[in-house]
């Protein structure tokens, strides 16, 4: 698909600087977090529906099957349910899975495993068995990909006890992130975002951990707080930057893991601020935006100088054409608006 | 109508087994009949607030393929877990604890009577849904081979598992892996009130539809306890040689309703002669006829059997009900595992 690449290509992200550490793409970064799981612990593997093919599930798992052998890395049948089920039983009995899949929608044919099955064995067990494994997958958006490929589906398992998801936002915690989710003693889920592959940053070599639960900001300031994860948060530092220059203030908290949510960070900054912006890469409605904005007037209320807004995806299906495309996604000039309506 | 007779052949000689293990076979059939009978008559009290599958009527099937089991080895089963979770060793105490409700009971008061389980033991895993714990016993098979532990997966599902397609999935990738697992399939006919026949067209043959995965299958009578051990035996040999995976139908019937105490054939799902017809091929009282004849076992040794079990059993339910239950605190616990 060269309309694909072409887009992702023309994605222009702030280069960093080699002079703050060793500049990895963020493919790459996630390839490193694997490989040194794997060598790190014999309990991992790495298995997913084309994991050992030639484009490497975006280059994320090149190489591995080539160091690790194809009992530990291996591709799989078309079977997202029993997969997910053999990954929560592998884990049950001493292993540690990492399944992987091209696109989040993928996952849905695996609901009854996760949700019914890998969420809830440890507390169903009275806490005897655990489910240590990590579901990755990485959400599209553009291209015509439309309602079955761009889903981004966080929403659906927020409310899902015994779950974790992960959102990372920098090649950096890419790598901490997911290591951190490895070594977790249960089923966490990573999201990666289609349109960060193309992103640089700054990668320590060496093994590394993001806690799970811990926001972190990328921006401070005094006028509004935006929060949010993954290309949401890299967003809305753009729009961020914009405002910036007519005197709006942004603090931009990147919360990194949804699920557990670092309210603190959120209470600490709104007691500054009194504005909330909450973004996210998908829809509005009963997911990570709908949360936060309860939570703010539930326990907030009293910090709040104007409503609590927020920016994700109508209540309407991903389309497939290009041009209703530009309607349905939020871009940083539509989050610029919103800061600038809501600072007024 | 009777759809389902029994076409079993019944039962033969002892053969070579040792009396003593025959009588074994027998008193863990006995035990779980005399167990289940002891919940169906406390059931109306409402004490055990968790619905409850009995599994009287399939007692050989449980019993038969975990003789075939070393402890070691693990067992998951379907919501109908009472007999796989009694003839793999589970702690009968527990069992009841959870089933009332109990802070104690096997799995804390979180699952009961659908998720019992004693990993003490190799009763590793249970699922409500239909076909749930067959993916998952496939995964603990991927873990024994890729631990290269010496441990053979044994998982009980009914025959509706077999119209859910995840089963399909599984059977595909044990075979594909040769993973070392025992597809027990007990084909009771019906589905809660769910007759086959609406269900999976007449001429589908499941050992030939299980072979179509690349892997054995056997179909048996699952009312006789000698033919389930003996197809048991050679399917968890294969599995430890590393020659991968076997799928086992034993044909059985279940006495009683779906859920519930009693049998509900009256409503018309099924007819009740055709129950009648395979009580006639009652597993427990089936092998003890023939334990008698051959001179194995006799009327007061049975009585002295059957004192033992009530008075193990009377004592567990006096544990349970005895027990305290679960606090507030509870709750909360174990969502998340630490670390």
């Amino acid at each position: 698909m060269p309309w694909d690449e072409g887009l992702v290509n023309s994605l222009v992200y702030d280069a960093p600087s080699p002079a703050e550490g060793r500049v990895l793409a963020y493919p790459k970064a996630i390839n490193e977090a694997l490989d040194i799981a794997l060598g790190r612990d014999e309990r991992v593997f790495v298995l997913g529906q084309g994991v050992d093919d030639p484009s490497a599930m975006f280059g994320t798992t090149r190489g591995l099957k080539e160091k690790y052998g194809g009992e530990r890395v291996f591709d799989t049948p078309v079977a997202e349910e029993s997969m997910m089920g053999v990954s929560t039983g592998a884990a049950m009995n001493g292993m540690r899975p990492v399944y992987m899949h091209n696109r989040p929608d993928f996952i849905l044919l695996a609901f009854n495993q996760l949700v019914n099955h890998a969420a809830k064995y440890h507390y169903m067990d009275d806490g005897k068995t655990t489910v240590p494994m990590v579901v990755w997958a990485a959400i599209g958006r553009g291209w015509g990909s439309g309602a079955q490929h761009s889903q981004a589906i966080q929403g659906l398992l927020l409310g899902v006890p015994g779950l974790k998801i992960v959102m990372p936002s920098t090649p950096h915690d890419a790598k901490g992130l997911l290591l951190s989710a490895i070594a977790d003693n249960n089923p966490v889920l990573v999201f990666e975002h289609r349109w960060l592959m193309k992103k640089d940053g700054v990668v320590p070599e060496a093994h590394y951990t993001v806690p799970l639960g811990k926001g972190i900001y990328r921006r401070r300031g005094t006028h509004l707080t935006i929060a949010g994860a993954s290309h949401a948060i890299e967003l809305a530092q753009q729009a961020a930057n914009r405002v910036a220059s007519e005197g709006i203030d942004c603090e931009v908290i990147d919360l990194r893991t949804i699920k557990p949510l670092d309210q603190a960070i959120i209470e600490e900054s709104l007691s500054k601020t009194g504005r909330l912006l909450v973004v996210d890469t998908s829809w509005m409605m009963g997911g990570v935006c709908a949360e936060i904005g309860c939570l703010a007037a539930e326990k907030w209320f009293h910090l709040l100088k104007a409503p609590v807004r927020r920016v994700g995806l109508p209540d309407v299906p991903s389309p497939a054409g290009y041009a209703l495309e530009q309607f349905y996604y939020p871009d940083a000039a539509r989050i610029g608006k919103l800061i600038r309506e809501m600072c007024r | 109508m009777v759809r389902h007779s029994y076409e079993g052949k019944g039962f033969g000689r002892p053969g070579s087994y040792e009396p003593a293990f025959c009588v074994e076979l027998f008193r863990r059939m006995l035990r779980i009949r005399l167990i289940e009978e002891e919940i169906e008559r406390r059931y109306p009290q409402d004490q055990m607030k968790t619905p409850i599958h009995l599994v009287i009527g399939q007692e050989a099937t449980a019993v038969g393929c975990c003789a075939a089991l070393r402890v070691s080895d693990l067992a998951y089963s379907s919501h109908r877990t009472h007999g796989v979770y009694l003839a793999k060793g589970g702690d009968l105490r527990a069992m009841l604890s959870e089933m009332h409700c109990r802070a104690n009971g096997c799995a804390g008061s979180r699952g009961g009577s659908m998720h019992l389980i004693d990993f003490g033991v190799g009763m590793a895993g249970t699922s409500a849904l239909v076909a749930g714990s067959v993916p998952i016993a496939t995964g603990a098979a991927l873990a024994a081979k890729m631990q290269r532990a010496d441990r053979v997966i044994a998982v009980f599902f009914g025959e509706a598992a077999t119209e859910e397609g995840v089963v399909s999935e599984c059977l595909n990738f044990a075979a594909l892996k040769r993973l070392p697992i025992v597809f027990f399939c007990e084909n009771n006919f019906y589905s809660v009130q769910s007759p086959l026949a609406g269900r999976q067209p007449a001429s589908r043959e499941l050992d030939h539809w299980a072979e179509s995965h690349a892997m054995p299958a056997m179909r048996i009578d699952g009312m006789n306890v000698l033919e389930v051990y003996e197809a048991a035996k050679q399917a968890v040999a294969r599995a430890k040689e590393g020659g991968g995976p076997t799928f086992i139908e034993a044909r059985v019937y279940r006495f009683r309703a779906h859920g519930g105490a009693g049998d509900d054939s009256k409503t018309g799902y099924r007819d009740v002669a055709e129950r009648e017809a395979w009580e006639k091929a009652c597993p427990v009282e089936g092998f003890y006829g023939l334990l008698e004849k051959e001179k194995i076992l006799d009327r007061p040794s049975r009585q002295a059997m059957r004192a033992e079990i009530m008075r193990e059993t009377l004592e567990a339910f006096e544990h349970a009900l005895s027990s305290a239950d679960p606090t507030e605190e509870d709750l909360h616990r174990h969502v998340y595992a630490v670390g």
